[in-house]
Order: structure tokens, then C-alpha cells, then sequence
């Protein structure tokens, strides 16, 4: 089977890869491009763990081809912390403690940062529907709805 | 603190929020966990599952998926010796390596819907999965049975024609599904009801529900042409890996070197194997690589849920409130194989209760599902359940309030538990105490509105475990430990490291060793890890704080009286004091090389002493009587942590806790059709509760210290799981009236009650 010719922006850098078909975004990420900061849970959408930006939009990398990604931009957990410096959202989560095993996180990172794009100052009950896509079984989402809202506090004074 | 046990240092980091040392990993996506691991030349490795509950496996036929380009290698029961039946002991539970390796790969029959038959290791996962389809199996189908009630009737499909039901007597003459009866006895359960005035018996249904994990199972290994093994496994413990893959795939221990992965959630489900044998013997036929993950699917069908269970109170109180007798009868699922949580569902039953007159009966069962795995606080959830409910309707049957009847009944320092011990301090009636003070229970509710309470308990272990700490050239610290850090562990136990050795906590860099690397340890269970590990880096640092008192005399020309450990270093006494300097860690750790060589310390312990840990929980939910749906409006958690190491990972124990048990209350249930098939096996049908289903949870702390722990540590992790399902249970009781008795209490259950009632309007 002839596989696809790909050539797309991940976390700002130009990418060329070959994929099958069927491949999905997140096999791309992981197995081709070696970026296995996005985790599967489900491959059905159900969890976000596999979480990207896709042009800005929040998706699960699971639910999108490989080969519709031609000539778009892709923004994963690894393009957050910029050099030196973690963004705001990642500091907070582990000044409050919002992760336990960690893997759900990357995928709740993106997805927080999604939503503080959109809206800088969102209310607790916004942070809980917006996150309503990302299964946490580890934590019960308290620790991660406070880091949100201060992560959101903190980017606001800038 | 150093209360208990005559430590003199002071604690700096203990009880502080420090940031977990695996932290920015974690939030970068740089941790590398399960399925994140890859090798050179790997191959992929696919199982083909039963699409039967129950079929005897008359022949496979490997030979076209054999002979298909790209597949290295098949393997079928055929490459798994059998074992023979021995019941050994597995932590919280029991385990038998005759079931064991059935589970891996069935023998003789199919015994659930998603049970490994063969498994193909292939050059990539589209040619392992064609393969999968050219394996023939042939199969003869079985009559199957789900329901626990009904395996346990004499004419039920039998799975095991050689299961005869131990714990009675006379032994059986014939086989049945029921695998093991119990019995915990204590005083006179018939006097102690004549002395009742009130009496409650309930029959009480619970769903088997799985843990959950956002992690699926995964698998790497590496068998080399002489024997050794490499596996890479995502598990709550690397060390009863290697045990069991050494059994199951007839290899010597020292042969097979495990390191576990980051681990994306456990609860209990990852203290078994099930890919990691099948990719070592796929890897040791191919002498390549296999990489092995399941799917979600996969994980729903064939890893652990916890039982579903039929339980059956009785209790009895005199009319001012004090419970002279508790009955139990319980009937848990085991899945395919024996071994459900049946006995620590028993032992926990009354547990949070001073009652003089005791009796609780389990039994064991098996049926064509998942063999069940742990599930925090294993068996105790079900059964708790059940007496916290029966609890209520007394207390509202005597019109006591619920907190302090069973404030009345409580059990304290002195009271003999049920189930033998005698408890020692705990902190049950200081948990009930912050929860009748909170503003949350003083708060009034409006109609459609319930608040509930119950209370919990668990055992909690300590176990062997061993810790390693070094100080490297420059006097910062390698600490190694070897239980996964499934939560914090690693910040708890650097915080210990660097107040024992006085060292600032960022100069402490813990990790998970590989079985190569350090001595034995038990896995991350029984909310063990924390008291455990803290208890072993106490005594290894012990080891180089000894020892560099020693240096020290040597150094100073100096007798042992004359110096002593203070405050992170070794301080001169009386007149030396005028000549020397103290001397930290890092001091000695520069000068080693001239000084006595390399200073380190390793904790090797069989953990005694667990505190048990008590908990009640109060909660208040909103009845939506024409949609049956339930609100939960707020939840407090209250628990005894003896002393939390590190109070944010603690909270984030009790805050998890809840809400899984939130999940088992309101929605949480494996789906089977007449088929015997599996009809949710997947996140969007299995409802497990997301951000928005649910409110802060708040905590209370409480700190009643473990004697026996030298910070006075008791696990946390598993009791959080406790109450709720009676908390909530009562909460709606309280909203509508209605004693709800069967699990899940999910919107049709709840409309249907509501409508049976003429309730299903809002009026």
C-alpha cells in the first residue's frame, strides 16, 4: 500500500513523514515522529489524553487522520514550555499538585490552555465543561480545576 | 513530626508541599510510561481473545498465521507449562499459579468473553492483527453464567469441574461454582438481637466496576539468545513481575531484569501480569524485541475489575443506640478464577464498630467474566457499603442523628475489632468530630436536596521493602527506591531523605530502581508505599549517619561520646567544639575519597506496624426527579493520616478516592448481554465521572500518629474509596425517601423508583 506524503508544522518546526491510510494523528505523534508526550487512553475520544491543537482548535489526536494534517499546525504537550521557562499552566500544576500519575496530564495541559485562549478569566463551572473531554481518575479534578483558575490569574497580570 | 519515637531531628520538609521530583517531566510530557518505550528491531505483539463467555478449546490451528511474511513468531497454552494448585499469599489477596497462567493464556477452555487464547508477534501491528484472523481456534460452546446468585445454584454452567468449595465441611462431593465459604464469628449474633429493640435487614446489590486506569496495560521485552530478559511493564510492582514471569515462563529470577515504566494509574490493577509473560515467551521464540499494549477495549474486557457482589445485613440496636449485633452474608464475584476480595470484604464489614455479637459469611464465586483484580481497599467498598446503609436507616429508625450514632459506636484506642486485633490509636471518632463540626453539615438543604454521611476503614500494609540512599562526590543524595511512584511517592520520600540527612530537598533525586538494581520489594498496595519506604530510609540513613559519626572520631581524633548528630551534621561536644567545625553530609562526602570511601546506607525491612486508616465522609446531592439523574452539590472527606509526609499527595488520595467511589455509586457498571458479552467495554459507555460531574472536595486532615512509625505514618490511599458508596446511598434516602439498595444508582434505576413512588414530578 502506498503510504501518504506529509508535510505539516509541529510545535512550529517543519515535519515531513510517510503514513498509512488508517494511521491517525496520535500513531504519527508517537510511533513516527517519536513525540509520546500525547498518550492513548481510549482511541476513541472518549478520554483526551491524546490531546493537540490543530490549528489552533483542541482535538484528540486520535480522532484525526494523519494524512488530513497536510499544511497545518499541530501544537502537543512537548511545544508548551518555552526554553528555559515552563508556561504558567505546567508551574501551577505542580505547585498545586494537580497530577498523580501524570497521565492524563499532558492531555489536560493542552486542553487548559485551549481554554485560557479563548477565555482568560473563565469561571469554575467553565474550567469543569471545558475539561469535561479529559478523564482524570487519579486526582477527582479538585487539584486540577484550582491549578486552571490560577494558572488563569497568574497569565492575566502577565 | 518525631513525636513517636524519640527522633531528635528536627523535620523541616515533612508535612510541607515541596514539588515532586518527577514533576516537570510529567508536565512536559517528557515521563516515559508504558507504551512509550520502544527498542531496535521491536515487533508487535497482538493477542486473539475468545469471542466466547464460556467454549471448551478443542484445537488452535497457528499454522497459516505462522507461515504469513512478517510474523516472527505465535504462541498459544502450548508454550506455557501448566503449574500445579498452591495457594500463595499476594498482598491484600491470595493467588493460585494454576489459575494464573490459565488467565495469561487459557488451557482447556475459554472461560470469559476477551480471554487470551494465542498471541502473534509480528513486523508491525496491521501484520499481527491479519495473523490474528488466520489462527483457527475451534471451539465448543458452552452454556455460560454471569449473575453471582445464579452460579451459585447446583444446576448453574460449571467452570471448573475440579472446584470444590473449600471452608465447609464435610468437603463436597461435587464441584461447584462456589470456591470458597468463610466465616468470621465473634460472641452470640442470636443473643445480641434479643437484646435489640430495633432490628434492620437489608439485601444490598453492587456492579462490578473496573479501576479505571487511564493507562492501558503495556509490555516490552527483550529475551537474548542466553536466557536474559529485559522488560520494560507499566506495574505497581516490577518485583512480583519477575516472580511470576519467572514461574510462568520456567526462567531463573536473576535471569530476568524488570524496570518499571511511569505508571499512569493503577488502583489495584496493576498488581497482576497479564501481557508480560506472553511478550517474554513471544520474544524468546522471535530472539527480538515485543512490544505489547492493549487497547481499551481490551483492558475492560480482560484486566481486573472488582467483584459485583450480593450482600445481606442484619443489625440490631437497643433504643438508645447502641448496636448489639451485626449479621452479614456475603456473595462476591471472583470472575473466571477464585481468589474475589471476599475475605478483607468480611474482615472490614463492622470494623468501624465497638460490637460485642459479630458474624459475617462469604462467599466466593466464580462466573464467565474478567478474574477480578484489586481495587483500592479490595472488597471492603461492597460490604461497607452495605453496613453504613443499614447504619443510617437505624439511626433514622431511632431518631439518633447518623454521626453520632455511630459516635456512640465507634471504634477506639482498645476496642477488639471483629476480625482479631485489638485497635491501638485511631482516629475514627476525631474524623466524625470534624465532620459534625464543618459548616458543611450545619448548611440547610433545600427539597430534592440529601446530605449523607458514612464512615470506612482499611487495613492498610507494610511489607518488605528496601531503600537505598547515596551521597555522591559533591554531598548531594541518590535515593533509589524500589514500589512504583504511583502519586507522590517520590516527593513524600525525598522530603524524609533530606530531613534525616539534612540536606535541602532539591539536592535529593529519588527513583524507581529496576530489579537489577536493589533488593527485594513488595509492590505499590495495600497503602503501602509511603509508610513503608519512609520506614527504610529511617533505617538506611541511620547506616550513614553511624557511619559518619565514626569518620568523624577518626577524623578528630575523638572518642563517640564526644561528638553527636544534630541537625544535619556531625557536631563536636564540650572542649572539642572549640577545635573543630561541624560537619555536614556534603563535608564528608568531598573528602571520601581520603576519608573511608563511599558513604551510602540501604533500608532493608519487612515493614511492621500499618496503622489502620479511618475516614467518614459527608456528602450532599440533588435529585432531579423527572430525569433520575443525581447532582452531587458538595462533598467533604475527613481521614486519619497519622501524619501526612506530604499533605497535597494526601488530600489528592482522599479527593480521588471519593470521586472514584462517586463513579461506583452513581454510574459505574459492567454491562452483559444474554450473549454473556461485555456491552460498555469502553469510556464513553462505561461512565466514569469527568470534571463536570462533580463539585470541590473538600478535605479534613485528621493526624492521629502511628506509634509504630517513626513519623507516625498510616496509609491513606485506599480508604478513600470507602464511604462513599453509603455516604451517597444515604444522601438519597435523605433527598427522596427512597433506600436505594442496588449499585449503580444510575438515572433509570433512580427514575424507576421515583416513578413507582408517583415521585417523578417537581412539585
Amino acid at each position: 500500500m502506498a503510504k501518504h506524503h506529509m508535510e505539516a508544522t509541529v510545535n512550529g518546526d517543519p515535519v515531513e513523514f510517510l503514513c498509512e491510510t488508517e494511521e491517525t494523528l496520535l500513531d504519527v505523534l508517537r510511533d513516527t515522529l517519536h513525540l509520546t508526550g500525547s498518550k492513548e487512553g481510549c482511541a476513541s475520544g472518549d478520554c483526551g489524553a491524546c490531546s493537540v491543537l490543530l490549528d489552533g482548535r483542541l482535538v484528540c489526536s486520535c480522532l484525526v487522520l494523519g494524512c488530513e494534517v497536510g499544511g497545518r499546525s499541530i501544537e502537543t504537550i512537548e511545544g508548551m514550555a518555552k526554553g528555559e521557562s515552563l508556561h504558567p499552566l505546567q508551574e501551577q500544576f505542580l505547585k498545586s499538585a494537580a497530577l498523580q500519575c501524570g497521565i492524563c496530564t499532558p492531555g489536560v495541559l493542552v486542553a487548559s490552555k485551549a481554554l485560557l485562549e479563548r477565555s482568560p478569566n473563565p469561571t469554575e463551572t467553565e474550567v469543569r465543561y471545558w475539561l469535561a473531554g479529559n478523564l482524570c481518575r487519579c486526582t477527582g479534578y479538585d487539584k486540577i480545576v484550582s491549578a486552571v483558575m490560577d494558572a488563569a490569574a497568574v497569565m492575566r497580570k502577565g | 513530626m518525631a513525636e513517636t519515637n524519640g527522633q531528635t531531628n528536627g523535620t523541616h520538609y515533612v508535612g510541607t508541599r515541596t514539588i515532586r521530583p518527577d514533576g516537570v517531566d510529567k508536565v512536559t510530557g517528557r515521563a516515559r510510561f508504558g507504551a512509550d518505550y520502544n527498542l531496535p528491531g521491536q515487533l508487535f505483539g497482538r493477542v486473539l481473545r475468545s469471542p466466547h463467555p464460556h467454549a471448551r478449546i478443542l484445537s488452535i490451528d497457528t499454522s497459516r498465521a505462522e507461515a504469513l511474511p512478517g510474523v516472527k513468531a505465535v504462541v498459544t497454552r502450548a508454550d506455557f507449562a501448566d503449574q500445579p494448585s498452591e495457594f500463595i499469599p499476594a498482598g491484600e489477596m491470595m493467588m493460585n499459579y494454576k489459575d494464573v497462567v490459565r488467565n495469561v493464556m487459557a488451557r482447556e477452555k475459554a472461560l470469559y468473553e476477551g480471554h487470551a487464547v494465542a498471541a502473534v508477534a509480528a513486523t508491525s501491528v496491521a501484520i499481527a492483527r491479519k495473523a490474528l484472523r488466520l489462527i483457527e481456534v475451534n471451539y465448543e460452546v458452552l452454556p455460560h453464567v454471569i449473575d453471582v446468585v445464579e452460579a451459585m445454584r447446583p444446576d448453574a454452567p460449571l467452570l471448573h469441574d475440579d472446584l470444590f468449595t473449600a471452608g465447609v465441611e464435610p468437603k463436597p462431593d461435587k464441584p461447584s461454582n462456589i470456591a470458597k465459604r468463610l466465616e468470621i464469628k465473634v460472641g452470640d449474633v442470636e443473643a445480641g438481637f434479643k437484646k435489640a429493640d430495633v432490628i434492620v435487614e437489608r439485601e444490598f446489590k453492587t456492579a462490578p466496576v473496573h479501576q479505571g486506569y487511564i493507562e492501558p496495560h503495556a509490555a516490552l521485552a527483550s529475551v537474548s539468545e542466553d536466557g536474559s530478559v529485559e522488560l520494560w511493564t507499566t506495574t505497581q510492582g516490577h518485583f512480583i513481575v519477575r516472580a511470576h514471569c519467572a514461574r510462568l515462563c520456567g526462567l531463573d529470577m536473576g535471569k530476568i531484569r524488570v524496570t518499571a515504566t511511569e505508571i499512569g494509574g493503577g488502583f489495584g490493577g496493576k498488581t497482576v501480569v497479564y501481557l508480560e509473560p506472553v511478550a517474554i515467551m513471544l520474544s524468546k521464540k522471535a530472539k527480538r524485541p515485543v512490544k505489547m499494549v492493549m487497547s481499551r477495549e481490551e483492558v475492560f474486557k480482560a484486566s481486573g475489575p472488582t467483584s459485583g457482589a450480593t450482600v445481606r445485613v442484619k443489625m440490631g440496636a437497643t433504643r438508645d443506640g447502641k448496636f448489639t449485633a451485626g449479621f452479614a452474608e456475603l456473595k462476591y464475584q471472583a470472575g473466571a478464577f477464585q481468589g474475589s476480595p471476599v475475605q478483607p470484604g468480611a474482615m472490614c464489614a463492622y470494623a468501624p464498630y465497638d460490637i460485642e455479637n459479630v458474624h459475617v459469611i462469604g462467599y466466593d464465586v466464580v462466573s464467565n467474566r474478567p478474574k477480578v483484580a484489586a481495587y483500592r481497599a479490595p472488597g471492603a467498598p461492597i460490604s461497607e457499603f452495605a453496613v453504613e446503609s443499614v447504619v443510617d436507616e437505624i439511626a433514622k429508625k431511632l431518631g439518633i442523628d447518623p454521626v453520632q450514632l455511630r459516635m456512640m459506636n465507634a471504634a477506639r484506642e482498645g476496642t477488639k475489632a471483629a476480625y482479631g486485633p485489638k485497635f491501638g490509636p485511631i482516629g475514627l471518632e476525631e474524623t466524625l468530630n470534624s465532620i459534625k463540626k464543618s459548616e458543611h453539615w450545619n448548611t440547610p438543604l433545600r427539597k430534592w436536596q440529601g446530605r449523607g454521611v458514612a464512615s470506612g476503614f482499611w487495613f492498610n500494609i507494610g511489607g518488605e521493602t528496601t531503600v537505598s540512599l547515596t551521597l555522591n562526590e559533591d554531598g548531594t543524595v541518590s535515593l533509589m527506591a524500589g514500589t512504583p511512584d504511583i502519586g507522590g511517592l517520590r516527593a513524600a520520600l525525598a522530603s524524609v531523605a533530606a530531613d534525616e540527612l539534612g540536606v535541602p530537598v532539591e539536592k535529593v533525586r529519588p527513583i524507581i530502581g529496576d530489579t537489577g538494581s536493589l533488593g527485594f520489594n513488595f509492590l505499590t498496595g495495600g497503602s503501602r508505599s509511603a509508610f513503608s519506604g519512609s520506614m527504610a530510609i529511617v533505617e538506611a540513613a541511620k547506616q550513614i549517619k553511624t557511619e559518619l559519626i565514626a569518620r568523624a572520631c577518626k577524623l578528630w581524633e575523638a572518642k563517640p561520646e564526644q561528638v553527636e548528630w544534630k541537625d544535619g551534621a556531625v557536631r563536636p561536644l564540650g572542649a572539642l567544639a572549640e577545635k573543630v567545625k561541624p560537619m555536614t553530609v556534603a563535608d564528608f562526602a568531598k573528602i571520601s575519597g581520603k576519608l573511608g570511601g563511599p558513604i551510602g546506607g540501604v533500608g532493608r525491612i519487612n515493614a511492621q506496624g500499618a496503622g489502620p486508616s479511618f475516614g467518614t465522609h459527608l456528602v450532599d446531592l440533588e435529585v432531579d426527579p423527572e430525569t433520575g439523574r443525581t447532582t452531587i452539590l458538595r462533598y467533604t472527606v475527613a481521614q486519619d493520616a497519622g501524619r501526612a509526609l506530604h499533605p497535597a499527595y494526601v488530600e489528592g488520595q482522599f479527593q480521588g478516592g471519593a470521586v472514584q467511589g462517586i463513579g461506583w455509586a452513581l454510574n459505574e457498571e459492567y454491562i452483559y448481554g444474554e450473549d454473556g458479552r461485555l456491552q460498555n467495554a469502553g469510556f464513553l459507555d462505561y461512565r466514569m465521572p469527568v470534571a463536570s460531574d462533580v463539585p470541590r472536595i473538600d478535605t479534613v486532615l485528621v493526624e492521629v500518629p502511628n506509634p509504630r512509625h517513626p513519623y507516625g505514618v498510616r496509609g491513606v490511599g485506599e480508604t478513600p474509596i470507602v464511604p462513599p458508596l453509603a455516604a451517597i446511598a444515604n444522601a438519597m434516602e435523605n433527598a427522596t425517601g427512597i433506600r436505594f439498595t442496588e449499585l449503580p444508582m444510575s438515572p433509570p434505576k433512580v427514575l424507576k423508583a421515583l416513578q413507582e413512588r408517583g415521585l417523578n414530578t417537581r412539585d
